[in-house]
C-alpha cells in the first residue's frame, strides 16, 4: 500500500485553494468548449492546453485535468440534448440519451451521465494508481487477432439491435459498411470509392455520418412533418434524478466500468466496443427483467455507456504513462502535454519522476470530484435549453450540426458531405431503416477490416494466424455459444431458451465486476 | 386555463432566456479560445502557412516551431496564420498551392511523405512544380528490434533476407510510398533483394508500431528515430542501424552505425522544407528565401533542431530545387520496382 501514501502526498501537494480555482475554471472551460458540437476531447485538450502553460507545473496539471474532463462530459452534453454527438465514443450515449431529452428527461440524462462518468472516471484512475505498469506489458502481448475476434463479437451483437425488421436492419448495416469503406486502403495506397476525389482519400469521418444521420435527418424530419403535425411540446420534467432512477442506474455505471477500463488500457482497444458492449448488456438485462424501456429513452442505455467511456479513458492512462504510448487522438494530446509540463512517459516514468506522477494522478481524482459538483446542478439548466420552440430550436441544431461537422476537419466538403448523409438519414427515417446498424457499420467495419488485414499481413496470408492467440479462441468460443446455443436450447427446452442464455450473460458480468471493486 | 397558460409562457420565456445565456458563454468561449487559431491575415504583411497533416504531426512541428521562431524573432514583417490541411497525405494541401499561383503570402511546409502521396493519388504535379524555397531539415530513419530480438547487427537481418526474405516480418508507420515504406524498400535493393519479396505491414503512426514491437509481433520496424527515443534509452528496443550520413546522439542511439558503416551503400533521409506556390516573382521569391535564411541562423532555431532531435541540413534555391528532382526520380524509381506506380 505504498502507493497510497504516495497518492496522499499527492494530494497534499495538489490540494491549496489556489489550485482549486484553477481546477474550477479548467472544468468550466473544458465543459463549454466541449460542449460544441465536432469539438470532441482531444479537440478541447488541444484548444485549450495553452492556457496552462506558464502556470507551475503542479496548476497546471490540476486545470489541465479539469479541462480533460469537462471536454469529455460537455461532449456527452451535446449528445443527449442535440443528439450530435462530438465523437465515435459518445454515439451510443446519444441513442437513449436524446430520446429521454425528448421524453422530457434530459436533467436525469445528463445526471446518470455526470455520475457514471464520476464514478468510472474514479474507479479507473484508482485502478492506474495501482496496476499500471502490471496491466502495460500484459497489454502489448495482445495482438491483431485477438482485436479481430473482439471484432466479430461486436459484429454478432450488432444483430440484436437491428430492429423488428431483419432486412431493413441489415440494409442499413451494409449501408453504413458501405461508408466505411470510402477512402484509402491504407495497405495498397489505393482509393476505394472516392470518386477521384482527394477529400474523400481519409475515409468518412464517424462525427460527419453521425451528425448527418442523426441530427440533420431528424431535423428534416421534423420540417417535413411540421404542417400536418403541429409540433408537441417537450414536457416538462423533474430536474433531478429520482430513486428510482439511481436505482436504476448504478448496475449500468459499474459493469460500464468493467467493460471500459480494459479496453482503454489495452493499445488499440478504444471506447467504441465497450460502450457498444455496454449498451447490448444493458438491453439484454433490461428485457429480461421486463422494463424493457430501450427506443424510449432508458436511463441504463444512458448511464452504461457513459461510463464505458469514461472508465476507456481512464485506461488509457495506462499505455500512455507505462509506456509513452499515445493511444488515441486525446491521448496524443496529452502525452504533448505531459511533455510540455516536464514529464517524460515511459517505463521508468513511475521511478523517476514519483511526485509529478502522484501529483497528476491526485489531480484527475479532484478535476473528477469538481466536475461532478459543477456539472450537476448544471444539468436542469443544459435541460431548459430544449424548451426553445420547435423551430428555432432545430435551427439552432442545424447551426451547431454544421459548425461540428465542419470543425472536425476544417473543410467545407464536409458540410456537403453532412447534407447528403441528412438526406440520408431523411430516407432512411421514410422508410424506416433503423439508424443504429448503420452507424455501427461505419464505426466496426474498418477496425475489423484493419486488424484482420494486419493479421494477413504478419502471418503472409495464414488464416490459422487468427487463432494463434489464446485469448482470441477464448472470444470465438463465446461468440458460438452465444450464436448456437439459443437454437441448440430452443431444440431441447422450448419454453426456457432466453433465461438460459441471459445467465451465461450475467454470471460472466459479475464476475468482471467483483474484480473492478 | 388562462392563468395556466401565461404562467407557462413566462416560464419558456424565462428558459429560452437561459438557454440564450448559455449558448451566448459557449459562443464567446469559443471565440476566445479559437482565435489562435481561426485569425486571418490583417495586413498586406501578413502570411499563411499550409500544413499538410493534422495538429501535432510532423509537418505541423517543424512548420509550427519555424514560424514561431520568425515571429518571436521578428524577422517577418507580419504575423502568421497556420492552416492545417488534411488530406491524402499532403496532395489536398499541394492542390491548395498550386492554385494559389502568384499568391506572394502563402508558404507550405512539405517533405518527403508529400512526394510519395503525390505518385500515389496520381496528382498532375511534383513538389517542384511549386516554387521550393528552403530545405529545413533532416530527420533520419532508424532500424528497430525488440529487446530480445536474434538480430544483433544489421548484418544479421541482411543475411536472413537473403535467405528467406519473406520469414522476416517487417513494419513501419507509412503506406506505401511514405518514408518509413520507402525506407526498407531502398535498403532491401540496396543489398541485392528484391522489395517485392518483403513482408511489410503498415501501422498508423509511431504508437501503434512500438506497441507491435514491444509485444513481438513483428520482428524489425523502421521508422523515424526521434519518436523512438524513451524504449530506446530504456533498452525495450534496440537500433540496428540509423539511415543518415553521421550517427546520432542520445542513450541506446549513439553506439548504432550508419548504413555505409555497416558497408551497406545507402544513405537515406526524411527531410522537411518550405515552399511557395508556383508563378511568383523572382523577387519575392528571394526575399521569402532571405526571411528563411535569417530564421535559421538564430539561436532559438538551433536550440529548436537540439530539441526535436532533428538534423540541420539547410539548402535553398537551385540546390534544393536539384535535390528535390533527385528525390522525386529515386521514390519514382522505388515504386516503380515495387509495381506500385
Amino acid at each position: 500500500m505504498d502507493n497510497l501514501g504516495l497518492l496522499l502526498d499527492g494530494f497534499g501537494a495538489v490540494l491549496t485553494p489556489e489550485n482549486l480555482l484553477y481546477a474550477v475554471i479548467g472544468v468550466l472551460l473544458g465543459t463549454f468548449v466541449g460542449v460544441l458540437p465536432g469539438i470532441g476531447p482531444a479537440m478541447a485538450v488541444a484548444l485549450l492546453l495553452p492556457v496552462t502553460y506558464g502556470l507551475e507545473p503542479i496548476s497546471a496539471f490540476i486545470m489541465f485535468a479539469g479541462i480533460y474532463y469537462g471536454g469529455m462530459y460537455g461532449g456527452s452534453t451535446t449528445a443527449i440534448l442535440l443528439n450530435t454527438p462530438g465523437e465515435s465514443a459518445s454515439v451510443m450515449t446519444a441513442l437513449e440519451g436524446n430520446l429521454m431529452a425528448r421524453a422530457g428527461r434530459a436533467a436525469q440524462a445528463l445526471a446518470t451521465a455526470a455520475i457514471g462518468s464520476f464514478i468510472a472516471g474514479t474507479i479507473g484512475t484508482l485502478l492506474v494508481v495501482f496496476f499500471a505498469p502490471a496491466l502495460a506489458s500484459v497489454a502489448v502481448e495482445i495482438g491483431a487477432p485477438t482485436y479481430f475476434a473482439l471484432m466479430v463479437l461486436a459484429m454478432v451483437m450488432v444483430t440484436s439491435v437491428l430492429g423488428g425488421s431483419p432486412l431493413r436492419g441489415f440494409i442499413a448495416l451494409f449501408l453504413g459498411l458501405t461508408i466505411g469503406l470510402v477512402g484509402l486502403d491504407l495497405n495498397t495506397g489505393q482509393s476505394r470509392l472516392s470518386f477521384d476525389q482527394p477529400l474523400l482519400a481519409d475515409r468518412i469521418d464517424v462525427v460527419v455520418v453521425a451528425v448527418g444521420i442523426f441530427a440533420l435527418g431528424e431535423a428534416l424530419w421534423v420540417a417535413a412533418h411540421l404542417r400536418r403535425n403541429p409540433a408537441h411540446v417537450i414536457p416538462v420534467g423533474r430536474p433531478w434524478m429520482s430513486r428510482t432512477d439511481l436505482k436504476r442506474s448504478w448496475g449500468p455505471w459499474l459493469r460500464g466500468t468493467a467493460y471500459g477500463f480494459p479496453f482503454g488500457a489495452l493499445p488499440a482497444g478504444g471506447a467504441e466496443i465497450p460502450t457498444f458492449l455496454s449498451y447490448i448488456t444493458e438491453k439484454r438485462i433490461a428485457a429480461r427483467k421486463g422494463h424493457d424501456e430501450f427506443g424510449q429513452g432508458a436511463i441504463e442505455g444512458v448511464a452504461g455507456p457513459e461510463a464505458a467511456n469514461n472508465a476507456s479513458a481512464a485506461g488509457t492512462f495506462v499505455p500512455l504513462l507505462a509506456l509513452g504510448l499515445p493511444v488515441t487522438a486525446t491521448s496524443a494530446v496529452m502525452l504533448a502535454a505531459l511533455q510540455g509540463y516536464g514529464i517524460e512517459p515511459g517505463p521508468g516514468l513511475m521511478t523517476d519522476q514519483p511526485e509529478l506522477v502522484w501529483a497528476l494522478l491526485a489531480s484527475l481524482l479532484i478535476g473528477n470530484v469538481l466536475l461532478l459538483v459543477l456539472n450537476l446542478p448544471l444539468a436542469p439548466l443544459w435541460a431548459k435549453l430544449l424548451r426553445i420552440p420547435r423551430p428555432q430550436l432545430y435551427a439552432g441544431i442545424l447551426f451547431f450540426a454544421a459548425l461540428g461537422a465542419y470543425a472536425a476537419n476544417l473543410q467545407a466538403f464536409d458540410l456537403f458531405l453532412l447534407l447528403l448523409l441528412g438526406l440520408l438519414g431523411l430516407m432512411m427515417r421514410r422508410f424506416a431503416l433503423p439508424v443504429l446498424p448503420l452507424i455501427l457499420g461505419v464505426i466496426l467495419g474498418p477496425l475489423m477490416e484493419f486488424r484482420l488485414r494486419e493479421a494477413m499481413a504478419i502471418s503472409g496470408g495464414d488464416v490459422s494466424a487468427l487463432w494463434s492467440e489464446p485469448l482470441a479462441i477464448v472470444i470465438y468460443v463465446v461468440v458460438s455459444i452465444a450464436v448456437v446455443a439459443p437454437f441448440a436450447v430452443r431444440r431441447l427446452r422450448p419454453a426456457p431458451a432466453a433465461v438460459a442464455e441471459d445467465q451465461g450473460l450475467t454470471s460472466d458480468d459479475t464476475h468482471t465486476e467483483e474484480k473492478v471493486r | 386555463m388562462l392563468r395556466h397558460r401565461t404562467r407557462r409562457t413566462t416560464r419558456t420565456r424565462r428558459a429560452t432566456r437561459a438557454a440564450a445565456a448559455l449558448t451566448a458563454l459557449t459562443a464567446v468561449v469559443l471565440l476566445a479560445t479559437g482565435c489562435g487559431v481561426t485569425r486571418g491575415p490583417q495586413t498586406a504583411d501578413d502570411l499563411t502557412m499550409l500544413i499538410p497533416n493534422s495538429p501535432g504531426g510532423g509537418y505541423d512541428q517543424t512548420g509550427r516551431t519555424a514560424i514561431a521562431v520568425m515571429e518571436n524573432a521578428d524577422i517577418s514583417p507580419g504575423s502568421f496564420e497556420v492552416t492545417n490541411v488534411i488530406g491524402a497525405g499532403g496532395s489536398v494541401a499541394m492542390t491548395r498551392l498550386m492554385n494559389a499561383e502568384g499568391d506572394e503570402r502563402t508558404m507550405m511546409t512539405a517533405g518527403l511523405g508529400v512526394v510519395g502521396s503525390l505518385y500515389s493519388f496520381g496528382a498532375p504535379y511534383k513538389l517542384d512544380d511549386a516554387t521550393p524555397l528552403a530545405q529545413l531539415i533532416e530527420d533520419q530513419e532508424g532500424v528497430l528490434v525488440p529487446a530480445d530480438s536474434p538480430f544483433e547487427s544489421i548484418d544479421d537481418l541482411v543475411a536472413a533476407w537473403k535467405k528467406d526474405p519473406d520469414s522476416v516480418v517487417i513494419g513501419g508507420g507509412s503506406s506505401p510510398g511514405g518514408p518509413d515504406h520507402l525506407f526498407p524498400m531502398q535498403l532491401a535493393t540496396a543489398v541485392g533483394v528484391d522489395p517485392r519479396e518483403l513482408r511489410y505491414v503498415v501501422y498508423d503512426g509511431g504508437g501503434p508500431l512500438t506497441t507491435a514491437l514491444l509485444g513481438n509481433k513483428i520482428d524489425v520496424g523502421f521508422s523515424g528515430v526521434g519518436e523512438f527515443e524513451g524504449p530506446l534509452s530504456s533498452g525495450e528496443l534496440r537500433l540496428l542501424a540509423v539511415s543518415g550520413e553521421d550517427r546520432l546522439e542520445g542513450e541506446g542511439i549513439s553506439e548504432s552505425p550508419t548504413l555505409t558503416e555497416a558497408g551497406i551503400d545507402l544513405v537515406f533521409t526524411n527531410w522537411r522544407g518550405v515552399f511557395a506556390p508556383p508563378g511568383i516573382s523572382d523577387q519575392r521569391r528571394d526575399e521569402l528565401i532571405a526571411m528563411l535564411e535569417e530564421m535559421h541562423d538564430t539561436p532559438e532555431w538551433k536550440q529548436a533542431l537540439e530539441d526535436n532531435g532533428w538534423i540541420d541540413e539547410f539548402k535553398t534555391g537551385d540546390d534544393f530545387t536539384t535535390f528535390l528532382q533527385e528525390q522525386d526520380e529515386r521514390v519514382a524509381t522505388t515504386l516503380e520496382e515495387l509495381d506500385l506506380l
